[in-house]
């Protein structure tokens, strides 16, 4: 397998808090890798220091045998690099096909806007949102607006996707389809990073499991591996299994 | 094109027809519509399109007038001198944008404000070329007498005017007009889909500066003499935000016709409130934006709703 990103040693500092400490990564073409770790772990942050939001204090990123550490956000977006936000980010007032029509017309050099417009459809119809197309996107419910930012991201034609908590918030049929999405994403071929709290959806759909705690690389491996792993447990699963217990209890 | 466009191509073309009914005062009034409209059209570009308030309307009117007046007082004709004021206007604003811009919100509007200051300074302190605060005598072109004068910087302002809408109907309609739209909705999302935010802002702030320096350039050769407390005159930037909330922010048609109701207003308040006329035009605009908060334009959509709910 090809290399696709490749982070050396990126750290990055805001103020005191030293958000991500030498974290060292590879991905690699075709793979859906989770990004998982407790709250406050950095997740965010190394998907915002690769897209350029809040570029790296140290160290290197490499994408597609490129440095992109210092390449401004519009950039990587064209290179193909795509995401979607954790909390939503829609252009509100527009209609949710002006708002994949947007992606596509500013991430691929050239592109006119009727047929932006068409890609447009096209994206909205895989991510079941063809009905609501002129549909003002703050009308949108949740779910909704979480497949806008997916349909969105796929209009930018990525190489790489982040995939930022598409499912906090959602219920569980939403759940089941939404993993439907990212499994035929998948099979086309992309590559995918998510970020996930739902182990059952990670387990679902991922091929190797990435842990970050206190801005820390603590495992990278196989699902069962990591799920074995015991700083994971401390840091992360057990926690949440206590968190479970104590709800309960 | 749609159809609020057409109106407002059609409502500059009626006005075009004004020299017909009047004489020197409604022209000067006139003129001053045009030059009102030319700088809410403009600050519409940046202001109600890209969604960054800018106060630096005065600047670059200012910044227009020097440079126009300075060409014309040297000698040079007019129709040089416009296009220059207008040309410069565009290029100085375009890189001051590219620093300003990454501010937002609030600071923003303080950053353009200051702009203003700085001009005035300049214009102050480079006595040779712009006699500083003495101010600046811009020879007469040769007259043919008041009438002929008064209806041909008439037609020079309403030609502004006209190019400016074309040029805000052009952009509402084009790739720069949807981007600018996406970062007045969000910013962030406008980046995240490689979207070159910082380029379109300074586009945008450019062109909102360009006609208003042209304008500059115009009332520069219109008034024969200007000084910096004159056209640094900060109500410029103020009167721009004020037409473009009374008529409705981002519609250029809103903000066209914004601009001629608060010329109104202040001309009728004027005459008859001769001591209080900036309190009583200030209570008229408050009034206004409180009752309409979306402006005029929102109206016609209001009484619509009105009859829908007695249904």
């Amino acid at each position: 397998m090809s290399e696709i990103l490749h982070l050396q040693s990126v750290s990055r500092r805001f103020g005191g808090l030293q958000a991500l400490r030498d974290v060292s990564l590879t991905v690699n073409k075709g793979e859906v890798i989770g990004l998982i770790g407790p709250n406050g772990a950095g997740k965010t942050t190394l998907v915002n220091v690769v897209t350029g939001v809040t570029p790296a204090t140290a160290g290197t990123v490499t994408f597609d045998g490129q440095d992109i550490t210092r390449v401004k956000t519009y950039r990587s977006a064209r290179l193909g690099l795509s995401r979607t936000f954790q909390i939503v980010q829609p252009f509100a007032q527009f209609s949710a096909l002006d708002n994949v029509a947007a992606a596509a017309l500013f991430s691929q050099p050239g592109e006119g806007l009727k047929a932006a417009r068409e890609e447009a459809r096209r994206h909205l119809a895989f991510v079941g949102l063809e009905a609501q197309s002129g549909q003002q996107a703050a009308t949108l419910t949740l779910a909704m607006r979480k497949r806008l930012e997916l349909a969105k991201a796929l209009a930018m034609r990525p190489k790489l996707l982040f995939l930022d908590e598409v499912n906090a918030g959602l219920n569980s049929a939403e759940v089941e389809r939404a993993t439907e999405l990212i499994h035929q994403l998948a099979a086309d071929g992309i590559t995918i990073v998510m970020i996930e709290h739902l182990m059952k959806v990670v387990l679902n759909v991922c091929s190797r499991i990435v842990v970050l705690h206190n801005g820390q690389l603590i495992a990278d491996g196989q699902p069962r591996d990591v799920m074995t792993n015991p700083a994971v447990i401390e840091a992360y699963l057990g926690q949440q299994y206590a968190q479970r217990v104590g709800a309960h209890g | 094109m749609t159809r609020a466009n057409l109106i407002l191509l059609a409502l500059i073309a009626c006005i075009a027809a004004l020299p017909l009914f009047g004489g020197a005062y409604t022209l000067r009034l006139g003129t001053i519509a045009c030059m009102y409209a030319i700088m809410a059209l403009s600050w519409n570009v940046v202001g109600g399109f890209a969604g960054y308030p800018s106060f630096a309307t005065a600047a670059f009117f200012g910044l227009g007038a020097y440079i126009g007046g300075v060409l014309l007082a040297r000698g040079a004709p007019l129709t040089m001198a416009i296009p220059i004021a207008g040309i410069g206007s565009f290029l100085i604003a375009a890189l001051l944008g590219a620093a300003l811009l990454r501010l937002r919100g609030h600071y923003f509007a303080i950053a353009s404000l200051s702009l203003i200051e700085v001009f005035r300074e300049l214009v102050n302190n480079a006595t040779d070329l712009t006699g500083g605060g003495m101010g600046l005598n811009i020879p007469l072109a040769a007259s043919a007498g008041v009438m002929a004068d008064a209806t041909f910087f008439f037609y020079l302002m309403w030609g502004v005017l006209l190019v400016t809408a074309a040029m805000v109907i052009a952009v509402s309609m084009s790739k720069l007009g949807f981007g600018l739209s996406c970062i007045m909705q969000n910013e962030t999302a406008a980046n995240m889909v490689g979207l070159n935010t910082t380029l379109y802002k300074s586009i945008a702030f450019g062109l909102s500066a360009c006609f208003v320096g042209a304008a500059g350039g115009v009332y520069a050769a219109w008034v024969h003499y200007i000084d910096p407390s004159d056209v640094f005159d900060i109500l410029y930037s103020v009167k721009p935000i004020v037409m473009a909330l009374i008529g409705g922010l981002g519609s250029p048609l809103g903000v066209t016709i914004g601009a001629f109701v608060y010329l109104g207003l202040e001309e009728v308040v004027w005459r008859n409130y001769i001591q209080i006329h900036s309190g009583v035009l200030g209570v008229l605009i408050v009034l206004l934006l409180l009752f309409l908060p979306h402006g005029l334009t929102s109206l016609r959509g209001w009484r619509l709703w009105g009859r829908a709910k007695n249904v």
